[in-house]
């Protein structure tokens, strides 16, 4: 490729802040002093264009160091990675917790989402503006789901250097949030992962049973707690044992569309095209969620595991772990882990001497709920705009780089585990007929207990709430996020399987359960649904890109209205919302309608 | 001579279109069967020389057994497929989908847009006049072409045209999200400063007049420009040994405009800056 690069140089510190990642150039090509070497060097083709899945590890870098994304600093990661500007500049624009234009050093991002909007975040934000004030030194951002919905409102603060520091504040009030976001370092250490399982301790536990009992920072403690004893049964099976037994055991994908994870490894399994990859989709996204961030900081290790078991089933012998942007504590986690699987030979070439190798790559994102799309998600990796691709073809034929992919969810693979030591029979007993396993629900809002409860599938929406000590005057429950649906009070007896709610008319989702109350105004919350869709739709497709627009501006027009008064703007979201989900490329375009016509024709909202 | 590749021979693959039984070369789409049935389905993002985007989605049409309707440019046919071009569902999709272009771009230049607006009855005025619009003011900040992004419906054409499709200029790209994504060079500057080498691969792709020869602009805002007064004579570019065909559109005796056929299989619509722009010692009449 014959780039064209502009005028503006690096400084020192974002020049150092990429050769961290990447090494000290090599050439002059790249970025270095001049020398006569120059006239004899080349990088070019495919050794060129294989670097550029590096285009987001090096765009966080750089932010990570700077905090923000200078011309000089983009050309010259472009340089050191055969990328045009251009095409840098477009994937800078699209992450939300990038910027390309100077910035304070430290970003405060105040939740301002559904859960936290109900616990008064707008409040909180003010009061957090008002006493930063100007030149404070903070940029304070309004940010969508932070997955701290059980300790809402919820501030995570971000502070650029070399490390790069965080905190979060949640509960927070403005004086937490503020020390958090000025003084990152010294801000209270945020309560143990376990805090958020209230079950903790009860033997009825399996996906949750490390979480609080183990040291998440300890791989021997992971193994004295029945660690590893997944992967070596799946060594005893082989990889069309390992698929067989998945298959048999029910187990379907829990981010959402409930896909059979024994067909899906199946199909990749088969491919001839090699290599295989397996992608762990940690972006968890969808406001209301958090059961991944739980599992991921209280029991990373299990992880690693599943991941590595479905690597050997599917023949794949690299695996991405996509964690979100919003997760430090989790990123964390995860990276210790690696490193200390690495060291004992769980991960690399010869695991448990098996002579079967496999390694975990880490990628970060960077704020962009679309990622989670399975096949924007693989974009993301490979350094493109998280936009989703159209299907068919599918991952299992054409995933991440354009090879056969498995892609599942951190609570799927964690799943696998449970299958492999209690064998698929017994796991296959638990939950109903067509739903099997446990399955986790992320609780929060007007509960007194909020956090991940672990229930089989087949308990009903009222048993949960129950469990999670529901408050008085409950107005409406949101199942499923905000891509989910809303329930009535008088509807609790709805059984919490696929097909139960699917037969409810209303959707699983990944989990969420959110109740609120009736002091919660349901057209803003609504308002609140709509202008998330139009902050996080990528823009590709016609039908979600202006879409989302319409069905905002049509929400705020009746967000003070009821009754005829409504009723032209709501045939309007009608009509604009099943194009949208007649004709949107993605799942986002396609779902973004789906809490506001629910809460419409359930709720009785604008009524 | 140009040696035509004939590949190897494709199997014809037997569905239906409404109901009639058709037949298409296996890998071609589902649009491809429609035209060749004289079906008429809208498109806009579509473009003969470029890998479908299908990011408009003005073609969709229902296929059984599919929960969504599908965009027919991109969509392979299949065996046994039963697609529908003319239901409720599919009609109503496209006249949101237009509906929700015209009440936010600028369509006034886009060929055929009127027609379909009319056809499916689409009401782009219902979203009241505080719709949101891109608002962007035409960029010229060159002599050859200039950039009404205010008229831009996002369909990456240009930037396919411009990187690994065609061009490998790389000079622009989509930034942003959503519905303040834009087509941009890096950090948003002016042409001048970014990779374009003015090969105009982009205007010949773009569906809706957004990217124009600075001649059509300049004609357009005085009032000038009249397609009814145009000819258009395909030659052979004399600059290089190449041969190039150029197609020269020409109003009251001046070249307004360069673009070369799609079919030609030198060019398949490409040209370079002089083929493209390089034309005034033609009408140099001193």
């Amino acid at each position: 490729m014959d780039l064209h690069f502009g005028d503006s140089k690096p400084t020192d510190d974002e020049r150092a802040a990429v050769d961290a990642l990447l090494g000290p150039p090599e050439s002059s090509w790249e970025g270095a002093d001049r020398s006569d070497a120059d006239l004899r060097w080349a990088r070019g083709g495919r050794e060129a264009r294989d670097r550029r899945d590096l285009l987001l590890p090096g765009l966080h870098a750089i932010n990570d160091r700077i905090g923000w994304l200078s011309e000089g600093a983009l050309d010259y990661l472009c340089r050191r990675l055969t990328v045009p500007p251009s095409e840098a500049y477009g994937v800078a624009t699209f992450y939300a917790m990038f910027s390309v234009k100077p910035r304070p050093a430290t970003v405060l991002h105040v939740c301002t989402d559904l859960a936290c909007a109900a616990a008064g975040a707008s409040e909180l934000c003010a009061g957090i503006e008002a006493r930063l004030g100007l030149g404070s030194g903070v940029s304070v951002e309004r940010s969508p789901c932070l997955g701290l919905c059980e300790r809402a409102p919820a501030a995570l603060a971000i502070k650029a250097g070399d490390p790069v520091r965080t905190a979060v504040s949640a509960p927070a009030t403005v004086h937490d949030a503020v020390l958090a976001a000025s003084a990152p370092d010294s801000a209270p250490e945020e309560p143990p992962a376990v805090m958020a399982v209230p079950q903790a301790g009860s033997d009825s536990l399996v996906l949750l049973r490390r979480v609080g009992v183990v040291d998440p920072s300890s791989l021997d403690d992971y193994r004295a707690h029945g660690g590893y004893t997944a992967l070596r049964r799946a060594f005893e099976l082989g990889p069309a044992g390992v698929i067989r037994e998945v298959t048999d055991s029910g187990l379907v994908g829990r981010g959402g569309a409930a896909f059979p994870t024994g067909r899906k490894w199946q199909a990749t399994a088969s491919q001839p095209d090699h290599p295989h990859y397996v992608v762990c989709n940690a972006d968890e996204s969808e406001p209301g969620t958090f059961k991944d961030r739980v599992l991921m900081e209280g029991d990373p290790y299990a992880l690693v595991e599943a991941m590595t078991i479905a690597a050997y089933a599917t023949g794949a012998h690299q695996g991405y772990l996509y964690v979100r942007g919003e997760y430090p504590r989790a990123l964390g986690r995860l990276e210790q882990a690696l490193a200390q699987a690495r060291a004992r030979g769980l991960l690399g070439e010869d695991i448990l001497g098996q002579g079967y190798a496999f390694d975990i790559e880490i990628r970060r994102g960077a704020g962009a709920y679309i990622c989670g799309e399975e096949t924007a998600l693989f974009n993301s990796i490979e350094g493109y705009r998280g936009e989703p691709r159209s299907k068919p073809p599918f991952p299992v034929e054409k995933g991440l780089f354009g090879k056969p992919t498995v892609e599942n969810n951190v609570e799927t693979l964690v799943n696998v585990l449970p299958i492999l030591t209690m064998g698929a029979p017994a796991y296959a007993a638990i939950g109903t007929d067509r739903s099997t396993g446990p399955k986790l629900f992320c609780v929060s809002g007007s509960v007194e207990r909020p956090g991940i409860y672990e229930l089989p599938f087949g308990a009903t929406l009222g048993e949960l709430l129950e469990l999670a000590g529901v408050r008085e005057r409950l107005r409406a429950v949101l199942l499923g996020g905000a891509a989910g649906g809303f329930v009535r009070p008088d509807e609790l007896d709805i059984p919490l399987t696929f097909e139960g709610t699917r037969e409810a008319g209303t959707t699983l989702g990944s989990g969420v359960v959110m109740a609120f109350d009736d002091t919660v105004p349901l057209p803003r919350l609504l308002l609140r649904i709509a202008e998330f869709f139009r902050d996080e739709s990528c823009g590709q497709c016609v039908p979600c890109r202006v879409g989302t627009v319409r069905q905002e501006e049509a929400l705020h027009r009746i967000v003070e209205r009821t009754g005829a008064a409504a009723a032209d703007d709501i045939a309007l979201l009608r009509e604009v919302g099943r194009a949208m989900r007649d004709a949107s490329i993605c799942g986002l375009g396609q779902t973004a309608w789906n809490a506001v016509e629910s809460a419409i024709d359930r709720l009785g909202a604008y009524e | 001579m140009t040696v035509v590749p004939l590949g190897i021979p494709r199997r014809l693959l037997e569905f239906t279109i409404d109901g009639e039984p058709v037949r298409g070369a296996e890998g071609s789409t589902i649009l491809d069967a429609c035209r060749a049935a004289g079906k008429d389905i809208p498109t806009l993002c579509e473009g003969d020389t470029l890998r479908p985007k299908n990011a408009c989605r003005v073609c969709v049409v229902e296929v059984e057994g599919s929960r969504t309707l599908v965009p027919a440019c991109s969509r392979k046919a299949e065996p046994g497929m039963e697609v529908r071009t003319d239901t409720e569902r599919a009609r109503h999709s496209r006249k949101i989908v237009l509906e929700l272009l015209a009440s936010s771009v600028d369509l006034s230049t886009t060929p055929q847009v009127a027609g379909w607006i009319k056809e499916y009855e689409a009401k782009p005025d219902r979203f009241g006049p505080d719709a949101a619009r891109l608002n962007e003011e035409p960029k010229v900040d060159n002599e050859l072409y200039v950039r009404d992004y205010d008229k831009c419906i996002l369909c990456y054409k240009c930037v396919d045209a411009c990187g690994d499709q065609w061009q490998n200029s790389f000079a622009i790209s989509v930034a942003g999200r959503g519905f303040d994504a834009r087509i941009a060079v890096e950090h948003d500057a002016p042409l001048t400063d970014s990779a374009c080498v003015y090969c105009g691969n982009c205007i010949e792709v773009c569906p809706t007049g957004a990217l124009s020869f600075k001649s059509e602009f300049d004609m357009r805002a005085a009032g000038t420009w009249d397609e009814s007064a145009q000819t258009e004579t395909t030659t052979v570019c004399a600059y290089c040994g190449v041969g190039c065909n150029l197609t020269l559109h020409v109003q009251d005796n001046e070249i307004v405009k360069v673009t070369s056929p799609h079919d030609n299989p030198v060019t398949h619509g490409n040209l370079c800056i002089k083929g493209r722009f390089g034309y005034q010692h033609v009408q140099n009449r001193d």
